[in-house]
């Protein structure tokens, strides 16, 4: 009984692809991610190295003198690792209370507010300043606690945060999925906030498990080689640490593609940026 | 005033004068207390540190001081375990460093976390598999190990040992010291292991990983042994302070001699082991996550008097084959100008080996569209980093005074009558 029920269990993956190509850097992913997680905000944003940007958008461009130059805009939410093997993210694996947890039915890295003592241990394991911590007590504008979501805790100060993919959404739509008779969600049941805030259509959303799901389609994971995408211009973050994120991009741009990662210069000479990736 | 509380034997300042001295450090001290109640009750924003550089110099002073504080762990074990049985006239010193070292640990740990009062998770939601966890329950047990260690001494003060049942106590607590030092021997070795290992484990920063040997980082091995070979250099430096400040001869040359050779075989056989893991790293782990050695130290973004090369050469020959050197020719470390150099080198090295473990991964940009990053400490940081020296002079200066920490001071000091 056991053992059939573990084969009907479909462990999903949910992740992120990003359009490069179609980002315009409007920032409406950060504004839409901060409205819907109650992200805290200073009176000063100035010092960008304190604030917290669960969704931080980065511009990328190829040094090149005008009139040659380009830019690309490239939008950075928590990559929710998933390491060379199951759940062995960088953060997860390196926090001492188990304040953040992989979970294995989403592949989500959680973050819990309450049990995180601040040791900060995540942030410094975390390669894409995904990890924000708390310096200050949240303090909200008069009348603003009125608009906050209920859905999602505010932080105290002291504690660690980071982008959640929208956790609470994927609560409400089980919620919802039970209510009306359904096991399984469909794709557009869970979809989080910043997805559906960009106004170019380049964020994507899914079960990179799901053949179905567009995120699968759009990058083809290759299960057999941790996830690395199949798709010619779709790529990863970082990917030769082996961590193994969950979040791809897509660029038809080599110059945007390269700088996805680090290569030696011997590496830069020989040309073997594509073939390590693919 | 206090001539009853003094040991039989010895000769110490007077009482103002003694008083006076300890008042100057206790001002510094009270503005360290100052900057940590700023921090508990104001939070982590009384620092410079930010998202990018969530470690700092807290979290540096504390790996420096837990491998500075070796020197106590290493020579019990040299002593107890090993019977070198000379060690008995530094070793309650030892002790006293290791007991000053492990409390400012603590107390360093208690004000860097964002949530003090959560502390205790660590013990009631630990995450097993990583080494943190285990630094946390090793780090309290030796403490406590000090602490047991410790107490003899105390009791050991002249009108204590008046009382017969303490004078019985101390005496059978030195006979069962054997067992908690090999205690501490054993959680020292894997805290201070572990503490490399949290290092050696981030894979996601290129800098600070390293190989493995089975769950073990490299790391793990070089700071459990650059502990035990650095950690006298400071037991011995600090005997010379105390014994220029006091203008006294405390400590017996031979005794000095036996730690100092211990300490220079260590120091060789850990710097060898740590050019090997450098030269392993530059060539093999960073190039495997595309970095060039040069991609850590120079950068037309990096400012190269905080990230040159110059601190690894720093580390490794000023900090690791000059202490070596000197200190494993007996002809070298005879000469006690060269024996301090070798010393100050030598606990210079690791604290340095620690700073670079800490800071320069956190200044160094991963993704290569991000920047270096440049961290100054606020005055709060630097205070409160003072605060743990300053509670240790006092420490050392009122146990000077008190207790019989150096059994041949007598010897060496004859009072004429």
């Amino acid at each position: 009984m056991k053992q059939e029920h573990n084969q009907d269990k479909k462990y999903k993956k949910y992740g992120m692809v990003i359009d490069l190509d179609k980002c315009t850097g409007c920032g409406s992913c950060m504004v839409a991610c901060m409205a819907e997680n109650n992200v805290p905000f200073k009176e000063d944003e100035s010092n960008k190295l304190d604030s917290i940007t669960w969704m931080r958008v980065y511009k990328l461009t190829n040094k090149k003198p005008f009139p040659d130059t380009e830019i690309c805009y490239l939008p950075r939410p928590c990559m929710h690792c998933e390491g060379r093997h199951s759940g062995h993210s960088p953060c997860v694996s390196v926090c001492p209370a188990t304040a953040t947890d992989y979970d294995m039915e989403t592949g989500i890295v959680s973050q819990i507010y309450t049990r995180c003592f601040g040791c900060r241990y995540c942030m410094a394991a975390c390669p894409y300043h995904a990890r924000y911590f708390n310096w200050w007590d949240p303090v909200w504008p008069e009348g603003m606690q009125k608009s906050l979501s209920p859905n999602v805790s505010p932080r105290m100060r002291g504690v660690v945060e980071k982008c959640s993919f929208c956790y609470h959404r994927y609560q409400l739509a089980k919620d919802k999925a039970y209510f009306q008779g359904r096991k399984e969600l469909r794709e557009e049941d869970y979809q989080t906030s910043c997805t559906q805030a960009c106004p170019a259509g380049a964020i994507t959303f899914g079960d990179l498990n799901n053949p179905h799901h567009k995120v699968h389609q759009m990058v083809l994971p290759d299960l057999a080689h941790h996830g690395k995408p199949k798709k010619k211009n779709a790529f990863r973050l970082l990917e030769r640490l082996g961590t193994n994120p969950k979040v791809y991009y897509l660029s038809s741009k080599k110059w945007v593609r390269d700088m996805g990662d680090n290569y030696t210069i011997e590496e830069k000479h020989k040309g073997v940026k594509e073939e390590l990736h693919h | 005033m206090d001539s009853a509380l003094i040991p039989k034997g010895v000769k110490r300042c007077s009482l103002p004068v003694f008083l006076f001295g300890v008042g100057i450090v206790g001002v510094v001290l009270l503005w360290g207390v100052y900057a940590m109640l700023l921090c508990w009750l104001k939070g982590l924003n009384q620092t410079n540190m930010n998202d990018s550089y969530g470690f700092a110099l807290w979290i540096w002073a504390d790996l420096a001081v837990i491998a500075i504080g070796g020197g106590a762990f290493f020579s019990g074990f040299l002593k107890y375990i090993l019977g070198i049985d000379e060690l008995k006239n530094i070793i309650n010193y030892a002790v006293l460093i290791g007991f000053i070292c492990y409390s400012s640990a603590l107390l360093i740990l208690a004000i860097d976390v964002g949530q003090p009062l959560r502390s205790w998770f660590i013990f009631w939601h630990p995450n097993v598999h990583f080494m943190l966890t285990e630094v946390a329950f090793c780090l309290s047990c030796y403490f406590a190990v000090l602490t047991i260690e410790y107490i003899p001494l105390v009791l050991e003060n002249r009108k204590l040992d008046e009382i017969p049942f303490i004078h019985n106590f101390t005496h059978n607590m030195h006979g069962i010291m054997a067992v908690f030092a090999a205690t501490g021997v054993f959680l020292s070795c894997f805290h201070q292991g572990s503490l490399g290992g949290v290092s050696g484990v981030l894979y996601g920063r290129p800098f600070a990983f390293r190989e493995h040997i089975l769950v073990w980082p490299w790391t793990f091995f070089l700071y459990t042994w650059s502990a035990a070979a650095c950690g006298p250099c400071f037991t011995i430096l600090l005997t010379k302070i105390l014994e220029k400040i006091t203008g006294k001869k405390l400590v017996k040359d031979y005794v000095i001699d036996i730690l100092a050779k211990i300490s220079g075989i260590m120091i060789s056989t850990y710097i060898i082991a740590k050019i090997i893991d450098t030269i392993y790293w530059a060539w093999v782990t960073a190039p495997s996550m595309g970095f060039n050695l040069m991609d850590f130290y120079s950068s037309e973004h990096s400012n190269p008097l905080y990230h040159g090369l110059w601190i690894l050469l720093l580390e490794i020959v000023i900090g690791g084959i000059v202490p070596a050197v000197i200190l494993i020719s007996k002809k070298l470390r005879s000469n006690q100008k060269l024996l301090l150099t070798a010393v100050i080198c030598g606990t210079m090295g690791v604290c340095l080996n620690r700073w670079v473990m800490v800071m320069q991964p956190m200044a160094m940009p991963v993704m290569p569209f991000d920047s270096w990053n440049l961290y100054l400490p606020s005055w709060q940081e630097w205070a409160t980093t003072i605060l743990p020296v300053a509670y240790g002079i006092i420490l050392i200066a009122f146990s000077y005074r008190y207790l019989p920490i150096f059994p041949q001071e007598k010897e060496l000091n004859p009072i004429e009558e």
